[in-house]
């Protein structure tokens, strides 16, 4: 076992390193630690990426992906967050895409593939429900078969940016007398441009929309647009969420973020002193330092064996509950870094139409709205209480 | 011992409690807040004529001859409404300076108005650098005949927007961080060469980075001695501290108590997530953090008046207890609402916020446990 790079991962990383240093949108840089971006600033890198043919590296050749090993797609996600680049969002590429190549029929894949890779369509989560969140079993939209078509009526919450999707994949019930609420579920793929569908915007608490309440009121939906098999969708959303999963734990960005960190705590000073060389904070990033190089070294772990066919099983709810806390600990502490200048309400301050610059340094804007923003790792994708119970049952056998 | 609060205070916090509920529901607050004023002048007339701003300074002064405890008393309900009305900076800060070492004219003039309801304030005494050090600064005031001449630059002044007058501390000599030369004035907001930036913040009150440029300020608007304002700046930072303790006890107790009531509404898996053992142990700790917290309040606010030995060591240990409950309990409250926890819509993300900032103001944890360990040391 090692963990150096070989002089062919070298030479891969200079090669990542310099088409990124030569392709990434340059008014781009270093936004992407906020959230008030657009959809054409999301879109940017990943339709760069989709002419290159990167913008899918982890999946299969023959759909596109490019065979990368796990060392060369951690590397890719390193140098990446180097320029804090805005990634293609997860939920057309890692989320929808595995479930239509591994399930779904050729012309489904001939269909949603190559919009997803190029990113000229944007896909969203029709998952969480308001009565069925970490509970997704008891989910009640349905979907009545009507001839031709599907007939989609009820609600879902927290679809992220559904605001900006062209498509959606939804969890519906297409058998009410299943014998488990786990059973009669299907996954259906809608046009989000098909009548009857409203997305209103949710406020959070850190003062941006950046997810929806979804309403679906008698949506016609063709019945190709069925993956897999009706009444055995729960099956694709597990699978799914296995995939979520591993996307979550978020290592090369959270290194950036800490470097982010050392460099804010450099700048800041206490006793006249920079903050950094207090001992009792540099302990505080010390210590998330080795949980993540812990999070980063288990990643990789999971990763060489996914490679070699295993899984992504339970212990991706690891990467998951510990990606999550090192993620919350590290706003935490960028918050706590920047003193008072973390109380004013930047972007309120911005939407009062003032060209001013922000009061206090620059690097404090964001660390409230992230702190805030963050809290919503442990809930979403399967809270990490969730997650315990999934490690309690399939790796403790209890 | 006695743990007791007496007949009036009891009278008054049922009266606040009153006034909090019926006019300080969560809709009308978030209309409030984010309205162009922020606040509400009218709230705070009516506050001053409950006689709320006089309890705590003696008849001498005007007030009722209560102090410390009737302060905690009504932080304690604004906490739990999220009260954005200046009474810290204008009663706790500014009255606690002319309290402690005002001259019978500014007595009359400030607090007097303070009393009335008629003056708000605002306590400058944060800096772009300084972080948390009291004596950290770089805002100097220069002797010039009959009038001192004032410079700086201060930080997040909390209730800046609202306020008439400012407290504000600057060095009259020596160097940065020196514990001596650090001199407290009262100056009005309209004279000349005071600028203020205002601007909302995170927790739903406002502020200002102000900016003193070449403001000359009569010799007479010097509180307590030249040069000689730390301690002074410290007494009434402990009972800052201490109320916004208060103030934080009451926000946890209420966004605890959102937090149980929703898990026995919440249903997932069939049932409540409130009989789910792992929460309920969870609910417990955050119960068992929000008492401790009481606990250290009470203590912080009963030492005010000890030693500045006994009173430091005390307003600090509470900072960091309430400081490390008020960030615990939000954190827990937010996760166990799950995504509800998450929108701008439910009350509780409010309370998350306001007992997120409540660390930064006055001193954070860390900067607490060190003067405890030196107080300590000491």
């Amino acid at each position: 076992m090692n963990l150096e790079f070989s002089p062919e991962e070298i030479a891969f990383r200079d090669e990542v390193r310099t088409f990124i240093e030569s392709n990434y949108p340059e008014h781009l840089r270093e936004t992407g630690l906020r959230e008030d971006l657009g959809r054409d600033d999301m879109l940017a890198w990943h339709k760069i990426l989709g002419k290159k043919g990167w913008s899918t590296p982890a999946w299969p050749t023959e759909y596109g992906g490019t065979g990368w090993s796990p060392t060369q797609r951690y590397i890719w996600s390193e140098e990446n967050a180097r320029v804090n680049a805005i990634m293609p969002l997860p939920f057309g590429v890692s989320m929808v895409a595995p479930v239509i190549y591994s399930f779904g029929n050729e012309e489904q894949k001939a269909q949603h593939l190559p919009g997803i890779q190029s990113g000229e369509v944007w896909w969203c989560q029709g998952y969480s429900e308001p009565g069925a969140g970490s509970d997704l079993a008891s989910l009640k939209t349905t979907a009545v078969r009507d001839g031709d078509h599907y007939v989609i009526n009820g609600q879902k919450t927290w679809t992220t940016l559904a605001q900006y999707a062209d498509w959606g994949f939804f969890l519906c019930r297409t058998d009410p007398d299943a014998a488990k609420p786990q059973e009669g579920i299907s996954f259906i793929l809608v046009d989000m441009n098909t009548p009857g569908i409203e997305v209103r915007p949710i406020k959070l608490i850190d003062g941006g929309y950046e997810v929806n309440e979804t309403w679906l009121t008698d949506v016609r939906v063709p019945v190709e647009n069925l993956v897999g098999e009706e009444n055995k969708g729960w099956t694709y959303a597990k699978f799914l969420l296995a995939h979520e999963r591993s996307g979550i734990a978020g290592v090369a960005r959270s290194k950036r973020g800490v470097e982010n960190l050392r460099d804010i705590a450099k700048s800041e000073t206490l006793d006249g002193q920079p903050l950094m060389t207090d001992l009792d904070f540099a302990r505080k990033v010390s210590q998330l330092e080795i949980d993540l190089a812990a999070l980063e070294i288990t990643e990789l772990r999971t990763l060489a064996g996914e490679q070699a066919g295993r899984g992504p099983g339970p212990e991706s709810s690891i990467l998951k509950v510990k990606g999550t806390e090192i993620q919350q600990r590290l706003t935490e502490l960028t918050l706590e870094a920047v003193g008072h200048y973390g109380t004013p309400y930047y972007s309120n301050i911005a939407d009062a139409g003032s060209n001013e610059y922000p009061v206090g340094p620059d690097y404090a804007q964001h660390a409230a709205s992230l702190y805030f923003n963050m809290r919503k790792t442990s809930i979403y994708g399967g809270s990490n209480e969730i997650q315990r119970n999934i490690i309690t049952k399939m790796i403790l056998g209890l | 011992m006695d743990f007791n609060f007496t007949e009036e205070q009891g009278m008054v916090r049922d009266s606040l409690a009153r006034m909090v509920r019926e006019q300080y529901d969560f809709d009308t607050r978030r209309t409030v807040v984010e309205s162009d004023a922020g606040w509400r002048p009218e709230v705070w007339a009516q506050l001053a004529e409950l006689g709320l701003f006089g309890m705590p300074f003696s008849e001498a002064d005007g007030g009722f001859g209560g102090g410390p405890v009737d302060s905690l008393v009504v932080m304690e309900e604004f906490g739990k409404g999220l009260v954005v009305e200046p009474y810290v900076p204008t009663v706790v800060c500014a009255g606690g300076f002319l309290k402690h070492a005002g001259t019978d004219a500014q007595k009359a003039d400030h607090l007097a108005s303070i009393i009335d309801g008629s003056r708000v304030f605002a306590f400058a005494y944060a800096e772009p650098k300084g972080r948390y050090d009291l004596a950290d600064l770089e805002t100097t005031a220069k002797r010039d005949g009959d009038s001192y001449v004032l410079n700086g630059h201060k930080a997040v002044v909390i209730g800046a927007p609202w306020a008439s007058h400012l407290i504000v501390t600057a060095r009259t000599s020596g160097d940065r961080r020196d514990a001596s030369g650090v001199s407290v004035f009262v100056v009005a907001k309209d004279a000349d060469g005071v600028v203020a930036r205002d601007y909302p913040t995170y927790d739903g009150r406002r502020a200002s980075e102000v900016y003193f440029e070449n403001v000359s300020i009569p010799a007479d608007a010097l509180i307590g001695e030249e040069g000689n304002g730390l301690p002074l700046v410290e007494r009434v930072v402990a009972e800052a501290i201490a109320a916004q303790c208060a103030e934080a006890c009451g926000a946890m107790k209420v966004a605890h108590e959102m937090t149980v009531e929703y898990s026995r509404q919440r249903k997932q898996f069939g049932v409540a997530i409130g009989s789910f053992q792992v929460l309920q142990h969870r609910m417990v700790d955050m119960f068992m953090e929000y008492e401790q917290s009481v606990s250290m309040t009470y203590l912080a606010t009963l030492r005010l008046d000890d030693d500045d030995r006994q009173r430091q060591l005390a307003s600090s240990s509470a900072k960091v207890r309430v400081g490390q409950a008020a960030h615990h309990i939000g954190q827990e409250a937010i996760q166990i609402h799950g995504g509800m926890g998450m929108t701008d819509e439910l009350a509780i993300g409010h309370y998350f916020r306001r007992l997120t900032l409540f660390d930064s103001e006055f001193g954070n944890v860390d900067h607490h446990m060190k003067r405890h360990v030196a107080l300590s040391a000491g």
